[in-house]
């Protein structure tokens, strides 16, 4: 995701991450860099092509109807949000210039940039906000993202620059959930189905680029907008290649064919040190705000037991896994937040691997190998259970791999199944017809995780999809919502941590670091904890250093 | 002569219903009905919407119903809208008018496959005769070593090992894809070649795995021929050896080859798959693969038959080809 | 007897042929190395060592480690079972069909030959990997070890050692590789129907079936071994081209197929993982060819004046 905006983008999708997706942020950045050259010695020049590899195709433009990364990456570059973070995590204007929340938290007053104009010519005004807010509220669309403004009372356009949003109850995320991308152009789309509309393979936006072509199955190429309210961003053309296979994406940066990708951690860590490498590239790396996790159906009969759960948390090593898997690039997953943010708690029950305890835990919960055939049954039924997770994705593939062979060690046998994505989605998860999961969540900067573990979030296509519900669970949710106080908040959050360690709807695995890398002649590039490419519209390739010509 | 070809047309006919009907059969194996994508990316949508789209695919009526009125749609090349999330029409994926033709997914396929097929003809034939002719020789030996190894390497593999010394060691030749960034660009003879370039590779793994089925074949039809009666009372003549073997025994042998061409259509189109996926040519094969994985039934359904349609039009051409080839044939029309 | 003698002939000739005899040798030995796979395998395949990841071959580990530790001679032998079984087991299928088909066809003739014979044409006229990808990815590839097939059939497949994962896989191939066959059984019935052995069954009052498959089968068989040979060279590459699509054999059971895509994804760093499997598949799939070929050379009498 692009700027890291969508407060809490609840895609599931580190998966199509290695691409590029380059979901940014998170602590001493500073420390976790490889590779920076000597960055600013060159004067900044407009020019050159940014050419991006991308092992996916974005499916539509318009932010709110794709969930995809692909999608999202080249949306996040034509559109913006109200407000956005700064590099110090802290919220800052985007399309607004400041806003006022009233004493009681329920009225925030954005004003509005004024200038701003759409890559048609047409001001951008408040009735695009208003609209694009109807637009993602309405019933009809079919959008993910709809949840946080839900939430909205009243939506009102006060005058031409000033937006105005009255919540019904406190709502902690309010400010932060406009930093998602919810404005579109009311001229251009009043009126008419979004959904249908041919918007999503050619939209116009005001973000720092606009789309100059898209050839299906090959690229999308965008050229700046040169009346960015931001200013015109230096780079002059950002083009988005697909490749559909990661090992020709690697070879064809090595032959300069592209200039940034997403490196695999065995890319990061074995293919990237030779000479030839730090010389024509640099490397990143930092924790995303994500983590990846094998969730149980907690309707299935094998799962309910929480001893079930916890035997198997003793039955795997998550070092392992950190270790074969990331290469080390990655640290262990105890909870819902990953570590060094103010919501995560570092004090909560953790499970050493010992599988003795894990065949303890079985037994007690009734598992046993009767018939001798090395499995685990009971009742007459073995404990035989299929993993499912996203296609493409080697890493949680081989996540799989060694909770299977773990597990086949305390006598359970495990399938793995990969299903392209939005099979996976559709017909797996939405239905629930599954055992457990291996996915990954990329979590905003705000805590409120509502979506994800409250009970009244399990109807199909929303994302407690496991089932889970803890009376105390669903009122500390409400309550760190309703709040605007940081140490009440802390403490609903830190509690609901100390729970889920407890019940372990989730098996939490690891939160991975991202790991890009940018050709050379790219300066400017200032890594920050919501990662390197917030700032690309201040990127720039020195004048001597120009690859490309673009001639617009 | 036109009446023959006018009953081979005819005689398509009930073939490419029989694709049709497989199919349509192969959608329906998979679990939960074909809108169920469609309608699961509504979590809104009310049952009154779904009924209505059921209506719209007909689903409310009998497999055979559905499939008389799917098959009536086709006939009009109407193959209806893809189940991604881009809702294109199914045609316009694969034709798209608004690109060049060069672009369009059909046509790249097409493109890549007859480069291919005429690179196999102008080498596997050449290499059939002259094993037959040196039968059980080293020669003979080693082609015969060389042409299953073509077959044998497994092409994915292969692919990447060209692209790392020919694109990244030596940076003789592009990596993936079908054009350079800066090909617009380019003056027209720069532009012919960025996409020759683009092609060379894939061309030639495509060309290496597929000599051995055709030379092969071309070496035991030659092998064949050589001791039939005519040929030897040729060689009895006094004609020169070559005379007999390229004039003679070559047109001969060449006949059953026509044939086989014909049949090679279906597996050159599904090889297409790996190729497009590995060197990142977006053709039809590569469509196909997302399709299937994304289970957009319409686009299946469509690609499937098309490519039933390439291959009819193949074997048809193979007919005619060998109509022309064959003077019995000709006579007896 | 005569047939001893055409025995005879066709083991000279088969020999005689150095390149079909070195494949025949291959074939047999890796034959042996599948149906002993667990015996000659140094570790358990399965086996993942954090410690040793990617490992250049070693005396510990003579064909290197791959990027979860595993040994790969181990998995290469445990690879060649698989690989072999899928090749193995779809030819069964493709010939069991072909046969049948075919053989009603030839006898038959009339309207039961022209409906099987218009459905081989539309079954030869569809791109079958395009089938292939299709069945494979909207059927579980579980369902084989799963309760809603019956107990009986999952206990045989573990008795001949086939991994339930790869069942589909096999199946599809099978059902649509049959045509070549059918054909050639179709042309073989054809011809010996009416001979005078068949005639005198019949006059003795043989039923069609047996007449089919006792008699006419019987002296038909030549041709569709050798098309059965050259079918598992065909159906080992179809294995690793779905491996490469990542739609193959599932995890942890190794294939030749899955460890060469492995390979390429890290062809650089670790020539070992796709070195092995490459010559692995491409030895086999030579070597099938070979012998088929080289049979199909030594059964042809019209190539027999030759060389007698």
């Amino acid at each position: 995701m692009f700027f890291c905006m969508t407060k809490r983008a609840l895609l599931f999708l580190l998966g199509l991450l290695i691409a590029v997706n380059i979901i940014g942020c998170k602590e001493k950045p500073a420390e976790t860099i490889t590779t920076v050259s000597e960055s600013n010695s060159h004067e900044p020049a407009y020019g050159d092509a940014l050419i991006v590899g991308s092992i996916g195709e974005p499916s539509n433009l318009i932010y709110m109807l794709a969930s995809d990364s692909a999608s999202h990456d080249i949306a996040g570059l034509m559109f913006n949000g109200l407000v956005k973070y700064h590099t110090d995590l802290s919220v800052i204007g985007d399309l607004a210039e400041s806003w006022d929340i009233s004493s009681d938290g329920l009225v925030i007053t954005f004003r509005l940039r004024k200038g701003v104009k759409w890559a048609d010519g047409v001001p951008f005004t408040a009735d695009d906000v208003k609209f694009g807010f109807d637009t993602i509220v309405n019933e009809k669309t079919p959008t993910a993202y709809k949840e946080d403004f839900l939430q909205v009372k009243k939506a009102e356009v006060v005058d031409k620059h000033t937006f105005r949003a009255t919540y019904e109850k406190p709502f902690a995320p309010a400010l932060t959930s406009w930093s998602g991308i919810v404005v579109l152009p009311k001229h251009l789309l009043e009126g008419k189905d979004i959904t249908k509309s041919e918007f999503g393979r050619n939209p116009v936006g005001l973000g720092p680029y606009k789309l100059k072509r898209w050839t299906s199955g090959q690229e999308l190429i965008l050229d700046s907008y040169k009346e960015y309210f931001e200013g015109r961003p230096y780079i002059d053309r950002y083009v988005y290649r697909l490749i559909p296979d990661l090992a020709t994406m690697f070879l064809e940066l090595k032959a300069g064919s592209i200039d940034m990708m997403g490196l695999t951690p065995i890319q990061y860590t074995k293919q990237t040190n030779t000479d030839f490498f730090k010389n024509n590239f640099q490397k990143f790396r930092y924790p995303v705000f994500a983590y990846t996790y094998m969730g149980f159906n907690l309707k299935h009969p094998f799962f309910q037991d929480k001893r079930v759960r916890q035997a198997i948390a003793y039955a795997i090593d998550k070092s392992e896994i950190i270790d074969v898997v990331l290469f080390g690039l990655g640290s262990p997953a105890t909870g819902p937040y990953v570590p060094n943010t103010w919501p995560y708690n570092p004090n909560v029950k953790k499970y050493e691997y010992n599988p003795e305890k894990a065949k303890e835990l079985l037994n007690e919960a009734g598992w046993e190998d009767t018939d001798a055939d090395g499995l685990l049954d009971k009742d007459g039924i073995p404990f035989r259970f299929t993993i499912f997770t996203n296609m493409g994705n080697t890493l949680r593939k081989n996540a799989a791999t060694i909770i299977q062979w773990r597990l086949a060690k305390v006598g359970i046998k495990v399938e793995i199944r990969a299903l392209e994505w939005s099979t996976f989605i559709n017909e797996f998860i939405d239905k629930k017809r599954f055992e457990a999961v291996i996915l990954g969540w990329s979590i905003g900067l705000d805590p409120d995780q509502y979506d994800i573990w409250h009970s009244s979030k399990t109807k199909q296509k929303e994302f407690n999809f496991i089932s889970y519900g803890n009376p105390e669970v669903d009122e500390l949710l409400e309550k760190g919502r309703r709040t605007f106080n940081i140490e009440e908040r802390k403490k609903a959050y830190f509690r609901i941590q100390e729970i889920l360690a407890e019940e372990l709807p989730y098996l939490f695995l690891y939160v991975p670091d991202a790991t890009p890398v940018v050709s050379a002649r790219f300066k400017g590039i200032k890594p920050a904890p919501i990662g390197i490419t917030y700032n690309l519209p201040k990127w720039y390739a020195p004048q001597k250093m120009q690859k490309h010509k673009v001639e617009q | 002569m036109t009446g023959y070809l006018i009953k081979r047309l005819f005689e398509m006919i009930p073939t490419l219903a029989g694709i049709t009907l497989i199919s349509f059969f192969i959608i329906h194996l998979a679990p939960g009905k074909p809108t169920d994508i469609l309608t699961e990316l509504n979590p809104k949508i009310t049952p009154e919407a779904r009924e209505r789209l059921e209506k719209m695919y007909n689903l409310d009526k009998p497999v055979i119903v559905q499939y008389g009125l799917w098959l009536k749609r086709i006939v009009k090349l109407d193959f209806g809208e893809s189940f991604s999330t881009d809702r294109r029409p199914v045609m316009q994926k694969i034709w798209d008018q608004k690109q060049s033709l060069l672009d369009r997914r059909l046509f790249i396929t097409l493109m890549i496959n007859l480069i291919t097929f005429a690179i196999i003809l102008a080498i596997s034939i050449p290499i059939g005769v002259s094993s037959a002719t040196h039968q059980n020789s080293l020669y003979d030996k080693l082609m015969t070593t060389t042409v299953f190894i073509g077959f044998a390497m497994p092409s994915f593999w292969f692919a990447l090992l060209l692209m790392m010394f020919f694109g990244v060691y030596l940076g003789w030749l592009p990596i993936s894809g079908l054009k350079s960034l800066n090909y617009d660009a380019l003056p027209l003879l720069g532009k012919i070649w960025d996409r020759v370039s683009h092609l060379i590779l894939p061309v030639f793994i495509s060309a290496f795995g597929g000599l051995a089925g055709d030379s092969r074949f071309m070496r035991s039809s030659m092998l064949e021929v050589i001791r039939q009666d005519y040929v030897t009372v040729a060689r009895a003549k006094g004609l020169p050896e070559k005379k007999v073997i390229y004039k003679h025994a070559l047109r001969n042998a060449l006949l059953p080859l026509i044939t086989l061409i014909g049949l090679s259509v279906p597996g050159m189109i599904g090889g297409s798959v790996i190729l497009e996926s590995i060197f990142g040519i977006p053709g039809m094969g590569q469509l196909f693969f997302m399709s299937v994985m994304t289970r957009d039934y319409p686009m299946v359904m469509c690609i499937l038959t098309i490519g039933g349609f390439l291959t009819l039009i193949g074997n048809l051409l193979a007919d005619i080809g060998y109509m022309l080839a064959d003077p019995r044939i000709r006579a007896k029309q | 007897m005569k047939e001893h003698s055409l025995n005879d002939v066709f083991w000279r000739r088969f020999r005689k042929n150095r390149l079909a005899a070195a494949g025949g040798v291959v074939v047999v030995l890796m034959f042996f190395v599948a149906v002993f796979a667990p015996l000659i395998s140094p570790y358990k395949p399965d086996d993942i060592d954090r410690k040793h990841v990617l490992e250049a071959p070693s005396v510990r580990h003579p064909l290197g480690t791959d990027d979860l530790g595993r040994d790969v001679l181990s998995r290469m032998i445990l690879g060649s079972r698989i690989s072999l079984s899928v090749g193995f087991v779809s030819v069964g299928i493709a010939t069991l069909i072909g046969i049948f088909l075919g053989a009603i066809s030839g006898y038959y003739g009339r309207w039961v030959d022209s409906i099987i014979m218009r459905f081989i044409d539309i079954m030869l006229t569809i791109p079958t990997f395009f089938l292939i990808l299709a069945v494979i990815a909207f059927i579980d590839p579980n369902i084989w070890s799963s309760s809603a097939i019956p107990g009986w059939i999952r206990e045989s497949l573990k008795i001949i050692l086939i991994d339930p994962n790869i069942m589909n896989i096999m199946i599809v191939i099978g059902l649509t590789s049959w045509m070549g066959v059918a054909r050639l059984v179709r042309a073989e019935v054809l011809s010996l129907k009416e001979r005078e052995f068949v005639l005198a069954a019949r006059a003795l009052g043989t039923g069609d079936m047996n007449i089919i498959f006792r008699h006419i089968m019987i002296n038909s068989m030549a041709p569709v071994f050798v098309s059965a040979v050259l079918g598992i060279a065909g159906a080992v590459l179809v294995e690793s081209a779905l491996s490469f699509l990542g739609i193959g054999v599932q995890p942890p059971a190794p294939s030749w197929g899955n460890i060469l895509t492995l390979g390429k994804d890290n062809i650089e760093i670790a020539w070992w993982l796709s070195v092995f499997p490459g010559l692995a598949i491409l030895i086999t799939v030579l070597s099938y060819n070979l012998v088929g070929e080289g049979l199909r050379d030594a059964l042809d009498p019209r190539l027999w004046d030759m060389e007698i």
